[in-house]
């Protein structure tokens, strides 16, 4: 199964966040996964079309994704998926 | 309602005054490091909200029924996917700039006003809420509304007539003010009057940029906006709005814009220098008051910093209860007036950039 791992920064909205093992074979099964588990953390990530928020990233192994619009890009079982916010300031 | 806390929205958090004995002590921070770029008390319920724009999760909004001691997070308005922007993209939220009830006859009834330019009415205190479809679907939006300082349009200011809940007037920068009398089912623009001093036809009738609307509750015909290109009222509804920018030119930019409930001659603005600069006219910050209908207006310094001053003031951060007043400024500077603005104090020069402002 895949491993997703979330940024820190999540958890200061879902304390009990945690590194999950998934099903999955795509980018957008995971987040409909990771809703079922955290209701309303998919409005952290995506927006209300489903696209991946401007300075929210998503990385398979160590490769950005490249559909940021409707998150198909494959998920296999070994695969480690990393979501964090991207790194901006003020 | 005696308004015995000040909230204040800054670019860090959510910091609450609390007057005791006369006066105005910080009380506590909340969502410490969260952009609180509104605030909104429902004065039918004394219900807070406030909005919250993210950098990296979106939107937010939470929901306070016991003045700030418990928040609850709320479902975000969605824009539908038919919803389409002039590129042909589906709209998504990117802010919320306005909130309001949708009259004391309409309880649980909400309106939020949003970038890119959609407005959302919501039946169930903020269950749920639609996106009001005549509005969005008007056939000036993809031609003759635009973003100001934004990528997008967007509703900055709602004002529902207290005698009458079909009765809506809502401003867009830019486009201009626009009326509905039926609750949302037609809209009409209503800028006669105004100038767009930026555009090859300043006279156009969509295409302005009313910084702030609001209208006189003992009177609601009678309605001011500070305005991209000067202070400007009506007295008649909208139907034409005269130009009531200073002698001379002072006050004239800015913001910030408040006003007296019961007497419709009376308002408030604080003067920034115009697009090229938005820093303090003459690094001296200064409040104008009018109290004629803006026929003269009377500049008010005492206790405002008079030199060396870059603070302006944002479109939501003047608030006023009676005769107490208050803003803060883009370099986190808090000041308070109990005399209607004839002297001022400081309540804090160490806050954020100041968003959002509401007496409660």
């Amino acid at each position: 199964m895949a491993q997703i791992r979330f940024t820190s920064a999540l958890k200061r909205f879902y304390p009990d966040l945690k590194p999950l093992e998934l099903e999955v074979s795509s980018i957008s099964e995971a987040i409909a996964s990771i809703e079922e588990m955290y209701p309303g953390l998919t409005d952290y990530l995506v927006d209300e079309q489903g696209a991946l928020r401007k300075h929210v990233n998503i990385y398979i192994g160590e490769n950005l994704i490249e559909d940021r619009i409707s998150l198909k890009d494959t998920v296999n079982p070994s695969d480690e998926v990393l979501i964090f916010q991207a790194l901006s300031g003020g | 309602m005696e308004h015995n806390k000040l909230l204040v929205g800054t670019a860090k958090g959510l910091v609450i005054f609390r007057k005791q004995y006369g006066h105005w002590k910080l009380e506590q921070s909340l969502f410490i490091g969260m952009p609180v770029s509104y605030v909104y008390i429902d004065k039918r319920t004394d219900e807070w909200w406030i909005s919250i724009t993210h950098r990296h999760w979106g939107q937010k909004l939470h929901h306070s029924k016991d003045r700030g001691q418990t928040w609850n997070a709320i479902s975000m308005p969605k824009y539908p996917a038919r919803a389409k922007l002039k590129s042909g993209k589906s709209a998504t939220l990117r802010k919320i700039w306005s909130f309001s009830h949708a009259g004391n006859d309409r309880p649980g009834e909400l309106y939020l006003g949003t970038e890119p330019g959609g407005m959302f009415h919501s039946k169930d205190y903020g269950q749920t809420f639609l996106l009001m479809e005549a509005l969005w679907d008007h056939p000036t939006r993809h031609d003759q509304w635009f973003g100001a300082g934004r990528d997008y349009p967007f509703i900055h200011s709602i004002v529902v007539d207290p005698r009458d809940s079909n009765h809506l007037y809502i401003a867009i920068s830019c486009a201009g003010v626009f009326e509905t009398t039926d609750g949302g089912l037609h809209w009409e623009p209503k800028n006669k009057g105004l100038v767009a001093a930026y555009l090859p036809n300043p006279m156009v009738e969509v295409g302005h940029d009313p910084h702030l609307l609001l209208a006189c509750a003992s009177n609601p015909d009678v309605m001011w906006q500070q305005n991209h290109c000067g202070i400007f009222r009506t007295t008649n509804g909208g139907q034409y709005w005269d130009n009531v920018t200073g002698i001379d030119g002072f006050p004239n930019y800015g913001f910030a814009l408040t006003i007296e409930d019961d007497q419709p001659d009376m308002a408030w603005v604080i003067p920034a220098t115009s697009d090229e600069m938005r820093v303090a006219v003459d690094l001296s910050l200064c409040v104008c008051r009018t109290e004629d209908g803006g026929k003269t207006w009377t500049s008010l310094r005492k206790g405002l910093p008079q030199e060396n001053c870059f603070d302006i003031v944002f479109r939501h951060s003047f608030a006023k209860a009676k005769g107490t007043l208050a803003f803060g400024t883009t370099t986190g500077n808090l000041f308070l007036s109990q005399d209607y603005g004839d002297s001022w104090v400081v309540l804090s020069h160490y806050l954020p950039r100041v968003e959002c402002i509401a007496f409660a």
